[in-house]
Formats: C-alpha cells, sequence, structure tokens
C-alpha cells in the first residue's frame, strides 16, 4: 500500500516507526512545517531546549541512559551550527544520534540565504554520515537509512537536512521494512580461529589483564553480563578506561579501578607489567597510553573492536579480532569452556599478589579536614549516600569529573554520562536531563564543577519546565580546577585567567529558575544538604565550596610512562618536562 | 631481534650506515576506493585526508558503472605502512566507500597517467620538440605556428621525464589527470 503524505508528516511517521518517544528540539523557520506536526499529535514528547547544543547533549544523555538513539530538531543556519559540538561529542564517544536539521528551500541554497548555512558541509566530519534531502519522495528511505547507521557498527551521530520547500511537498512513503539496508552492514561475528587463539592466550597468561571501554556499553547490556562471566570465571584482573565505567561492576572481585592520566595506580602498574592485555571495545586514547613509546612493553596485545580503524591506530597489536563485543565475549566463552575453562592458577594467584601490594598504595587517599569541604570528602559521601538507589551520574569536564570518575562507583552499564572525547564543558547539566526525560523516576545527579556548569546553565529552564527533577551537585572552587593544576605543574604557578570571578550565587539562581538550591561550606553539614537535595521534589543545586587549591591524583604527567605516576602533591614539583609539555 | 637502538648519526666509525631498525619507512601506495556516486561523496574522502594529516600526491575520480552509480576513486598517497593500513581502514568505515584496494600490496597493477603538454618555440626547438615526442610515442593534438600541444599516456615517470625534457624546448604549460590504476590479470 503506497501512502502520500507531506515530507513534514514523513519525518513524524518515520520517528514513530523508528520506535522514537522522545525528541529535543528548538523550532525556527525553516523546520515550522516539522514542528505544525508536531503539533497535531501525541505519540512523540518534544523537549523545548533553551540552546541546540543543549538539546544534542540531552540526546546524548537520553541515548547513553537508554541505548536507544537520540533524537534532535534544529532549525538551519544558527541552530544546525549550535548543533556542531554536540555532534563531535557524540562521534568521539561513539553516541547513536539522529539529528534533523531544517534547510532553506532548495531553490535558494547557494544564495546565502537568511539562516542559510551548508550544514552538510559543516556537519560531514563530525557526522558518522549525514544527508541532504532534495526530494520528498527520497525523504522517508533516508530517515529509515540514518537510523540504521547510528545504530550500526560502532555508533555514531547522523544528521539529515531538509529543506523548507520538501518538507511541504507530497511524496511517497515508505515503511522501515521496504527500505534495503544491505549496502551497510558492518561485520559483527569475529573470526573463530583468531577467537580460539585468543582463548589459548587466556590458558597459558601469567599477569593478564581485562583493559575495557565504552564499545561493551555500547554493545548492549547482554556484552557486560558476558563480561561479568568471562572476568569472573578467569579471575583476571580488569580495568576500564572513563567510557567503559559500569560495564563491570565496581563491587566485582577482579574490578582494580580506572586507569588513565588519572586513574588508580594498580591499574596503571598492573597495565604497565601485564604479559596479556584483552582490549575490548577499548581504542587505546591518548589518555590511556601515556607515552606510547614505553606502554606496556612486555605484553601480547589482543584488542576486540568492530571498528577496523580503532585496532593498530596508536599501538601495535598481536591480536586483532574485529567484530561486536557482545557476539566476539560470547564466542569466547563458548570456546574457553569447551576447553575445560582452564587458567594458568598458579601464576594468576601470584600477579593478584603483586595487584594487592600496588593496591595497599592506596592512591586515592587524601587529607580530609573539618574545615573546608575535600572535593574526593563531597564524592565519597554522595555515592555512599546514593549508591543503592542506582543514580545516574553525568558529569562536566575537569577536575570534577576525574575525582567522580575515582569516588562514584557503578554497578551497572548506562548509568555514567561524561564527555570522554572531546572534553566539552557544559555537557553534564543537559545529560542530567536527557537521562531524566528517558527515566523520569530515577535519580540523576549531574556533578559539576562551577565553571563547567555555567556553559549551559539556561538547560535549567528545560528542567523545570518538563518537570525534571535533576540534581546539580557544584564542586564549587571557584577556580578552572584542571587548569589550575596544569599552570601550577608546568606553567610556574602563572594563574593565567584560570579564577572565576563574579561567579553567581546559586542558591538566588536556583530560586530564579524556579527551584531549589543550598550552599554548603562546612563539611558537618554537607550530608545534611545532600539529603536536602535528594528529598527534594524538584530539580535542585547544590553548590558545594570546596577547597580551592586541591590538585586531583593520582596523575600521570603527559609524556611519562604509566610506571611514572605522580601520586600526591610532594611529587608535583617539574612533573611535565621536555615534549611532555606539548602535550594537552 | 632486539632493536639495535643507535641513534642517528651516532657513530662515525663504521663502513655502514648505521640505520635506526626502528626508523619508519615513508612508501607510495596506489587505493582503489570504490564508492556510490552520491553528493559530496569526494568531499568525505578528501576530508579524511586532510583532516588526519595524510597525504595526498595524486587522486582521480570518475563514474565506472553509470547503472549502478558506482566511482572508481584513484588516490596515490604516502605514509609509513603503519600509517598506509590506517588510511585504508578509515576510508572503509566511510559509509558509501564499498571497497578499498592496495593495488601496491595486492599484486602486479597497470598505472597511468594522461598528460597534455604546450611547448611554444620556434625553427629547431620546434624540429628538436616533435623528434622528443616521437620518442615518447606523444601525439600532437593542436598545432600552431608557434605551438604544439602534446599529449601523452604513461606512467608517472614517464609523463616528468617527457616535461623535463621539454622544458628547454619552451614547455610553458601543463595538464595531468593524475593515475588511473587497475590490477593485473583478474
Amino acid at each position: 500500500m503506497s501512502r502520500s503524505m507531506t515530507g513534514a508528516r514523513m519525518v513524524i511517521e518515520a520517528l514513530r516507526d523508528q520506535g522514537v518517544d522522545t525528541v529535543f528540539g528548538y523550532p525556527g523557520g525553516a523546520v515550522l512545517p516539522i514542528y505544525d506536526e508536531i503539533f497535531q499529535q501525541n505519540d512523540i514528547k518534544h523537549i523545548l531546549v533553551r540552546h541546540e547544543q543543549g538539546a544534542v547533549h540531552m540526546a546524548e544523555g537520553y541515548a547513553r541512559a537508554t541505548g536507544k538513539p537520540g533524537v534532535v530538531l534544529v532549525t538551519s543556519g544558527p541552530g544546525a551550527t549550535n548543533a556542531v559540538t554536540g555532534l563531535t561529542d557524540a562521534l568521539m564517544d561513539s553516541i547513536p544520534l539522529v539529528v534533523i536539521s531544517g534547510q532553506v528551500p532548495t531553490f535558494l541554497i547557494g544564495t546565502d540565504g537568511f539562516q542559510e548555512a551548508d550544514t552538510v558541509g559543516i556537519t560531514r566530519p563530525c557526522t558518522k554520515h549525514n544527508w541532504l534531502v532534495k526530494d520528498t519522495d527520497d525523504l522517508s528511505r533516508t530517515i529509515h537509512r540514518a537510523f540504521h547507521v547510528a545504530t550500526s557498527g560502532r555508533p555514531g551521530p547522523v544528521l539529515i537536512d531538509i529543506p523548507k520547500d520538501v518538507q511541504f511537498a507530497t511524496g511517497e512513503y515508505l515503511d522501515p521494512r521496504q527500505v534495503d539496508q544491505s549496502s551497510y552492514q558492518p561485520a559483527r561475528k569475529g573470526d573463530p580461529a583468531s577467537i580460539t587463539q585468543l582463548v589459548e592466550l587466556i590458558e597459558k597468561a601469567e599477569r593478564p589483564v581485562f583493559y575495557t571501554g565504552g564499545g561493551v556499553i555500547n554493545s548492549g547490556p547482554g556484552a557486560s553480563q558476558l563480561l561479568r562471566e568471562l572476568v569472573d570465571g578467569t579471575g583476571f584482573p580488569i580495568t576500564s578506561t572513563l567510557m567503559g565505567l559500569g560495564a563491570y561492576p565496581a563491587s566485582g572481585a577482579g574490578w582494580i579501578g580506572m586507569l588513565g592520566m588519572h586513574g588508580l595506580y594498580e591499574a596503571n602498574m598492573t597495565m604497565h607489567d601485564c604479559d596479556l592485555m584483552i582490549a575490548v571495545g577499548a581504542r587505546f586514547d591518548d589518555r590511556i597510553t601515556g607515552r606510547v613509546a614505553d606502554f606496556s612493553p612486555g605484553s601480547v596485545k589482543a584488542q576486540i573492536d568492530i571498528d577496523p580503524s580503532s585496532i593498530n591506530k596508536v599501538i601495535h597489536i598481536d591480536l586483532p579480532i574485529l567484530g561486536d563485543v557482545g557476539h566476539v565475549l560470547e564466542d569466547l566463552l563458548k570456546i574457553w569452556k569447551s576447553r575445560g575453562r582452564k587458567t594458568n592458577g598458579e601464576a594468576v594467584r601470584k600477579w593478584w599478589a603483586q595487584i594487592e601490594q600496588w593496591k595497599a598504595r592506596d592512591c586515592l587517599r587524601y587529607r580530609n579536614s573539618d574545615s573546608v569541604i575535600k572535593p574526593q570528602y563531597a564524592l565519597e559521601r554522595l555515592n555512599a549516600m546514593t549508591r543503592d538507589r542506582k543514580p545516574y551520574i553525568a558529569t562536566e569536564v575537569g577536575q570534577h569529573q576525574m575525582w567522580a570518575a575515582q569516588f562514584m562507583q557503578f554497578d551497572d552499564p548506562n548509568h555514567w554520562l561524561t564527555s570522554g572525547g572531546l572534553g566539552t564543558m557544559g555537557y553534564g547539566l543537559p545529560a542530567s536531563i536527557g537521562a531524566q526525560v528517558a527515566h523520569p523516576d530515577a535519580l540523576c545527579i549531574n556533578i559539576a564543577g562551577d565553571a563547567s556548569w555555567l556553559m549551559n546553565m539556561q538547560e535549567m529552564g528545560t528542567a523545570i519546565q518538563f518537570r525534571a527533577p535533576v540534581k546539580q551537585f557544584i564542586l564549587n572552587n571557584e577556580r578552572l580546577g584542571m587548569v589550575r593544576q596544569w599552570q601550577q605543574l608546568l606553567h610556574g604557578e602563572r594563574y593565567s585567567q584560570s579564577w572565576s570571578e563574579s561567579l553567581p550565587d546559586f542558591v538566588k539562581l536556583a530560586e530564579a529558575f524556579g527551584c531549589k538550591g543550598r550552599v554548603v561550606s562546612d563539611p558537618a553539614e554537607l550530608d545534611d544538604a545532600i539529603r536536602e537535595m535528594l528529598d527534594y521534589d524538584g530539580p535542585f543545586i547544590l553548590d558545594v565550596l570546596i577547597e580551592r587549591h586541591e590538585n586531583c591524583f593520582p596523575m600521570i604527567p603527559s609524556g611519562k610512562p604509566h610506571n611514572e605516576m605522580l601520586l600526591g602533591e610532594d611529587s608535583t614539583e617539574g612533573a611535565i618536562t621536555g615534549k611532555g609539555g606539548a602535550l594537552v | 631481534m632486539a632493536a639495535l637502538n643507535i641513534q642517528k648519526g651516532a657513530s662515525k666509525h663504521s663502513a655502514y650506515d648505521l640505520r635506526d631498525p626502528n626508523a619508519d619507512i615513508v612508501e607510495s601506495h596506489t587505493l582503489a576506493v570504490l564508492v556510490d556516486n552520491e553528493a559530496g561523496v569526494l568531499a568525505r574522502v578528501i576530508g579524511l585526508f586532510s583532516g588526519r594529516g595524510y597525504n595526498i600526491d595524486s587522486l582521480t575520480v570518475a563514474e565506472v558503472d553509470h547503472h549502478g552509480h558506482r566511482s572508481r576513486i584513484n588516490i596515490v598517497t604516502r605514509g609509513t605502512p603503519a600509517v598506509i593500513e590506517q588510511i585504508k581502514a578509515q576510508l572503509g568505515r566511510i559509509v558509501p566507500v564499498h571497497e578499498v584496494h592496495d593495488l601496491t600490496v595486492e599484486g602486479p597493477s597497470v598505472e597511468r597517467e594522461l598528460g597534455l603538454f604546450k611547448v611554444r618555440g620556434q625553427s629547431d626547438k620546434r624540429v628538436e620538440a616533435l623528434r622528443i615526442a616521437e620518442i615518447f610515442r606523444a601525439n600532437v593534438v593542436d598545432s600552431t605556428l608557434e605551438s604544439f600541444v602534446f599529449e601523452m599516456t604513461g606512467t608517472s615517470e614517464k609523463l616528468d621525464a617527457f616535461a623535463e625534457l621539454m622544458r628547454p624546448l619552451g614547455l610553458c604549460e601543463v595538464a595531468r589527470t593524475g593515475i588511473a590504476a587497475l590490477s593485473r590479470g583478474c
């Protein structure tokens, strides 16, 4: 049965057929026909944001917290350019998004029309793929294809640019089953011979480690389950990147904490000294490897990844396995079990004894205070008071983000929303709203710094309007803390532009937006303040005034290998030298 | 074998060059990329090279299957073996890219380039230009009393050599297509 309808109606019809329940967007001239259709239906909820960047981060938060693609609707020109940061963020972190942008009518394209921008040109390097639809008959096919591309293989953001005349014109609608997706089908199953080789390595390894990343979470909850079974079955230690937190529970026996620049001492030392590294959905980012030439020098490296370009990009891989993490882990477990579930138990026990010695260094130790709130203490308390409610934790970017990764403990995938690859300040507030919209009854907290939070604070209006009771936990040091820390380590304590002058009164700001706020500076009052934040029925801003000059440790100074970590204040003198100073 | 780990120029005593065994060797590779001929596909490929800092020495593109809307992009690029592998992997994940072939490693291939050369000159130089063109099997495709336009097809090296010889004879303009390449046999 052929169905004829306008392009604008097709957009709604296609979103409905794709199972979309929520769209984050902002109207404008070039998307008015689509907004007219939104007005005339009730299946798809539209969340009106305050800035298009906020819409994209909300969709990212929604996608991370659900595993479903996030959908964004923006107008042409500035609407689309404001989405660019969010698109880049989603591309770096492999988050599936479908962004629909309006465009000036086809006959005006190229004339520098009002609110015209070369949207597909601008977004080409920051999307997985994008399309300019010039014919209404192509529209439904393109939208279905966009969802397929965004969610298949390594997920990522896609954009569909729809000129206004294409929205008004009438064409034939195809439903998803009528669209051939065969031309884009990334392989999911891994090569059985390679998987068997990995099993042989697992059986013999004396100092193994699992190094897991966001790919496990992107592969779905099943992949996390399989990972847990494999780690617990083998008894191997497991560390994770920032993006992979929650795939294996922090309470699990194999967990040795996050690795990388601000990762745990025991995790980085384990990586450095291991003899078998099994990378699962992780891409050897420079924040993970430190100095590449000295990265885990004595290990055989196996990598499971769905993206061939992630293999051998920065680190040579001895055993690459191309495929979806879930599928490969399933086969891996099957083969390992069928061969008798063997490991080199004696050697692995010795390896654990070594790891326990590293753990004994207690690298997250900090000097607590009775008079001023230490950020680490604030997060320990927040973690202790919320962990049983399985909160969704978003962060902004900077010191607070690293402290959150160190001190918050995640037992489930999809509960940790942070900008890992791009490091986008202003990500957390909208991401927490996106997670809250997806899970209205869940506890959603944004752990923020004062400077990051201000970058997208307009979205508090969105939280109020849509009754998203997001908790804003601001670790306020009146500084750009991470910038300040680097200036101390690298730039002779010349603190150029890294303090926050004229900060707003966050309590009054909360009231101005129509919610509640509280400021706390006394460690003795912290628990009470957190309790008030959690008990309040609505959005809440908790302004936690913390120690201003606390540095984030441990730290691998850039340009240094894993086994040269800084563990505390006394080791910071001249920490970054030579070529390391040129790295970010 | 363990790396020698001797710094360049660290010794003057050996008769042999003490090359760093870990030094990366830059290779030239010819890639054939089969793509859907859709809007922006060339921009995607070129943007990948500029965005990630890869080199393009030569680039040709044309639709080769009108019915299936497939285009073939021939790229000559340079890089260390690891970079070449990365380029191929990055090309392969562009959504409208169907196949990436490295003709340099996939067995013997033929590479051809077409060039047009405008040579201005009189008397002796004019005769000499024609004589050399004959040796190179170049065709005259335009002729005036003061100039010729030669057309020549061959390897890039052959075109380079021809241009070099024509320069003192009045070479004033060159247009080259870049390399088209196919693997030998089937």
